[in-house]
């Protein structure tokens, strides 16, 4: 019997970033993304907005995209519940084409979610009309440009739910 | 203290091709930036923001790094996201212009006093914050005097004006808008940008 390494490595997620000409990672790290931030910070193809609290993000995006520029928000799914009334006025309501990739704190497919963050998330997603996609291993990490292509079509936010801890 | 059309009409004749992100008083329609407006194909009214004008001005100066980009921000509103000072300064634009219309109310709920009116130090807050520059007028003489100066400074620049307070207190559905929308702003700024 063979075993497969389940884990997502920040590379992975980069190189998506990277193939996407994705030029902005507006972000606040969470407890899930210090591996991220060490490569983040060295790839030069990518510029590193961080901020104070996760609402600034879809409005330093929203003036990077009609700046011309191709942005991504990284926050935690906790930052989401916090930026509600940025995503709506300045993602959903002027058609941002914008991915979000959320922490998705508290998720597990094993036995009871007791986490509100990861209870609600996908409620709240639904209840905006944002559809969401969820990466958990380096197999998944090309949902990433799933949603950016969707973003794009849709003229709307795309989600990717990041459920799992970045492997070193 | 400063009248608020005052104030716009001043900075739209000294703005030269840059782009204004106005919100609040600083957009209102009878007396803000859209009464006045020169360029009105390089405004930015951004409204339903919740103190985020900051926000996007500074993400449109990161990616038009040639181009002045102004923000006319209300206090209320930068109330609400003090900690954009500190985001914007940390990403030392050169070519931001941050100016706060400080009127001490929440002038479109009826004029309730906004927290710490007529205490809180908004230039103090903004050399904290580390703004390249700041400013403070109080009277439209000095202010008209320093203008020169100001939109030649390098960014972040932080401009605080006390604003005569002119109080509305219409339902949102109710209120005057003017026809230019940040909905059709944000359509067509990339081709007036050129990055279409």
């Amino acid at each position: 019997m063979t075993t497969h390494e389940v884990v997502l490595h920040p590379a992975s997620v980069v190189e998506e970033l990277k193939k996407n000409n994705i030029s902005h990672v507006v972000w606040l790290p969470d407890s899930e993304t210090n591996f991220m931030y060490q490569l983040l910070t060295g790839e030069p193809s990518l510029s590193l907005v961080p901020v104070c609290r996760e609402g600034e993000t879809m409005a330093i995006a929203a003036g990077l995209w009609v700046g011309g520029k191709r942005p991504i928000v990284l926050i935690q799914n906790t930052g989401i519940f916090e930026s509600g009334d940025s995503i709506r006025g300045l993602g959903l309501d002027v058609n941002q084409p914008l991915v979000m990739l959320v922490g998705y704190r508290g998720w597990s497919r094993h036995g009871i979610t007791t986490d509100s963050a990861a209870r609600f998330i996908e409620h709240i997603l639904h209840a905006w009309g944002i559809n969401y996609y969820l990466i958990e291993t380096d197999e998944d990490a090309d949902r990433i440009s799933v949603a950016i292509a969707e973003s794009e079509r849709t003229q709307k936010p795309v989600a990717v739910l990041v459920g799992t801890e970045f492997g070193a | 203290m400063i009248d608020n059309q005052e104030a716009v009409k001043l900075i739209d004749a000294h703005r030269g091709d840059a782009v204004i992100v106005a919100t609040m008083n600083a957009n209102n329609v009878r007396f803000g930036l859209p009464s006045v407006s020169t360029q009105e194909n390089l405004d930015m009214p951004l409204s339903g923001a919740m103190g985020k004008a900051s926000n996007f001005g500074l993400g449109l100066a990161l990616a038009q790094p040639e181009r002045k980009v102004m923000v006319l921000d209300g206090d209320g509103s930068l109330l609400m996201n003090l900690g954009a000072m500190v985001t914007l300064a940390n990403q030392t634009p050169e070519n931001l212009c941050h100016v706060l219309f400080d009127n001490g109310v929440y002038a479109v709920t009826g004029g309730q006093p906004v927290p710490g009116s007529g205490r809180a130090d908004w230039e103090g807050m903004a050399k904290s914050a580390g703004y390249a520059a700041t400013f403070s007028f109080d009277n439209l003489e000095d202010f008209a005097t320093s203008i020169s100066e100001v939109m030649a400074a390098a960014g972040p620049v932080f401009v605080h004006l006390a604003i005569k307070p002119e109080i509305e207190n219409t339902p949102v559905q109710f209120r005057q808008r003017a026809p230019r929308t940040m909905q059709v702003a944000i359509r067509e700024m990339p081709a007036i940008l050129g990055n279409d």
